[in-house]
């Protein structure tokens, strides 16, 4: 770990090896239901996608190399079906992928994950990772920044600009109100935010390359750890439910447009009092 | 062993606390209470002078680190001495504002002391000395219950939706001299908009969607101001281009929870609920009678947004 010095391409820029953390989630289309167990979702007929914030990440990791040289390689913890997210991130552009995949990895809690990540990339030369902000299931928003804490590297988190000059980046980071812009020498890690980038689709020949870019699967063993190690997950599902169910409300009936809307101001103001 | 504390972590910015700063005291002395233990504040890289203040939302000390280095939130300086106050402290809880500070900050706090965090809660309680909180996941369409076993244990609360309530505490202002340790993240501008309101701060929110037809949103601004609202957007009039991506409502974009929530020409795709169904009254403003947000609005009028917003803005005028 730490530094990995590549030569400089021919425009004197040093190149940059870029991982970039991708989980599989189900498509934001999708309706979620809660499964018989109550602590989990009905997982069958749910399309899994690239989490959208992952794919802003391999999008700007491949936009990244073609400017400065270098790779992007793809590091996911996941299932089987966690094989065609990677896939289609190659595709994209990235140069290869490591799934870990195990039974064990399954039990644990976002730092459990975050060690699992970490350890992999003991083994992986990089100078940035790239990660999305949360991944739209869990919500969590921890998993990145925990790997950046357990590399000892410093990360930024919601990223709109991220600029690499002489083994630094400087990146626009959205908070409420505004922006701020942050510098953090290389390896860094950032996660991303909505506007960073459009995600390119993968292209025909791009699908045609990817079968053959190198993806290994390995398991907990093989990078070294074991589900202990890992940790015993500190927080744990109790209970799932449904948000309470919204009505359809009152569909607001007048004679003209200036009753309607008089009727719905007098029922914000003297009813639910939010006027 | 001293006696454990709740600790709470401050949000300033430029000097002044930001709004969750209240509801993170206020359900932080909540969980005191039921655990029977003091309250502690910390607030980092501002004066003395308005950290008294929070002594009325219950806190019964009030750590303040008014250091130079700390007057700009930096995640590696911020998590150095948070670090080592709840080393020094020993709290069982602590608890901050899911703010994209308060994200970051207590991500990367967990996993440097191995303590449990959950994120963006919206009720915590107490069972048998350990946090059982509820919190959203696949944007909003569960809320899952989870229970944290660890110590200290940390909550991160979603904004807007715990109630400010003042609640006197010993309010004792302490001077803290810290040390920021090792840094490598360097703080180099910020651009902030002034006087807009906040999408996740705001108690109003007017959104506008495709319906609106482009990127002149004067009626919708005009309706929001009148409100002393914020005003939203849905991720079509954001792929439009009409506005910046920072108003987005949806899965992927803001959660918001204001007490109101005015939908204008949006159709409620399920990402956009996702963002804005806890909202406590939904408005809906749409010419199609068929489109879903109808469904989940409180109230809906079918109609020309830009015949009806205005006739809105006059009748809330007369009310003033």
């Amino acid at each position: 770990m730490g530094l990995f010095t590549t030569p400089s391409n021919k425009k004197g820029y040093r190149k940059v090896n870029i991982i970039v953390l991708l989980k599989q989630v189900p498509s934001t289309e999708s309706f979620i239901e809660i499964a018989d167990d109550g602590v989990s979702i009905k997982t069958d007929d749910i399309k899994m996608v690239i989490n959208p914030y992952d794919e802003f990440a391999v999008e700007e990791a491949i936009r990244l190399k073609e400017a400065n040289g270098g790779s992007v390689t793809i590091l996911s913890v996941g299932r089987e079906k966690t094989i065609e997210s990677i896939r289609t991130a190659l595709a994209m552009g990235a140069d290869s992928g490591v799934l870990i995949q195990d039974s064990a990895a399954e039990g644990c809690d976002s730092l459990g994950i975050a060690r699992i990540l970490a350890a992999a990339l003991k083994d992986i030369p990089f100078d940035l990772i790239i990660a999305g902000q949360r991944a739209v299931d869990d919500d969590n928003f921890q998993v990145a920044v925990a790997v950046a804490e357990y590399l000892k590297i410093p990360d930024v988190s919601m990223v709109i600009k991220a600029e690499i000059t002489n083994g630094k980046i400087r990146c626009s980071r959205t908070v409420e109100g505004g922006i701020v812009m942050l510098e953090a020498p290389l390896p860094a890690l950032f996660t991303t935010q909505r506007g960073l980038n459009e995600p390119r689709y993968a292209s025909l020949p791009g699908i045609m390359k990817a079968k053959k870019k190198p993806l290994d699967i390995k398991t907990l063993a093989d990078i070294g750890l074991d589900a202990e190690k890992a940790g015993k997950p500190m927080t744990r599902i109790t209970a799932m439910k449904y948000p309470p169910e919204r009505e359809g409300g009152t569909i607001i009936e007048g004679e003209s447009a200036q009753a309607k809307a008089a009727a719905l101001v007098k029922i914000l103001h003297e009813e639910s009092k939010v006027i | 062993m001293s006696q454990q504390c709740v600790l709470a972590i401050a949000e300033q910015s430029d000097a002044a606390f930001r709004k969750i700063t209240y509801e993170v005291l206020s359900e932080g002395r909540r969980i005191a209470d039921s655990i029977g233990c003091p309250l502690t504040v910390v607030v980092l890289g501002a004066g003395e002078d308005i950290s008294k203040e929070l002594g009325e939302y219950g806190a019964d000390r009030i750590l303040v680190a008014d250091n130079q280095d700390l007057r700009e939130y930096v995640n590696d300086a911020y998590t150095n001495v948070i670090a080592d106050i709840i080393d020094k402290e020993n709290p069982c809880v602590v608890i901050l504002g899911a703010s994209t500070q308060g994200k970051e900050l207590s991500a990367r706090i967990a996993a440097r002391i191995n303590a449990p965090l959950a994120m963006d809660c919206v009720a915590v309680q107490v069972e048998n000395g350990n946090l059982v909180v509820t919190r959203p996941m696949y944007g909003g369409k569960i809320l899952a219950d989870v229970a944290l076993d660890g110590n200290p244990q940390i909550a991160a609360i979603r904004p807007n939706s715990m109630s400010i309530v003042k609640a006197a505490g010993a309010g004792l202002v302490e001077k803290l001299d810290v040390d920021v340790g090792k840094t490598d993240i360097t703080f180099i501008e910020k651009k902030m908009e002034t006087g807009k309101v906040e999408l996740t701060e705001a108690d109003v929110i007017v959104s506008g969607g495709r319906g609106i037809g482009g990127s002149d949103f004067s009626v919708i601004e005009e309706l929001a101001d009148l409100l002393a609202g914020a005003v939203g957007a849905s991720r079509s009039a954001v792929d439009e281009g009409w506005r910046p991506i920072s108003d987005q409502v949806g899965q992927t974009g803001k959660v918001v929870s204001p007490n109101l929530y005015i939908a204008c020409g949006i159709s409620g795709a399920i990402q956009h609920f996702a963002g804005m169904s806890s909202s406590k009254v939904i408005v809906a403003i749409n010419k199609d009678p068929d489109a879903p947000i109808f469904s989940k609005a409180d109230y809906g009028i079918v109609g020309d947004l830009f015949e009806i917003v205005p006739l809105i803005i006059d009748e809330i005028k007369r009310l003033k």
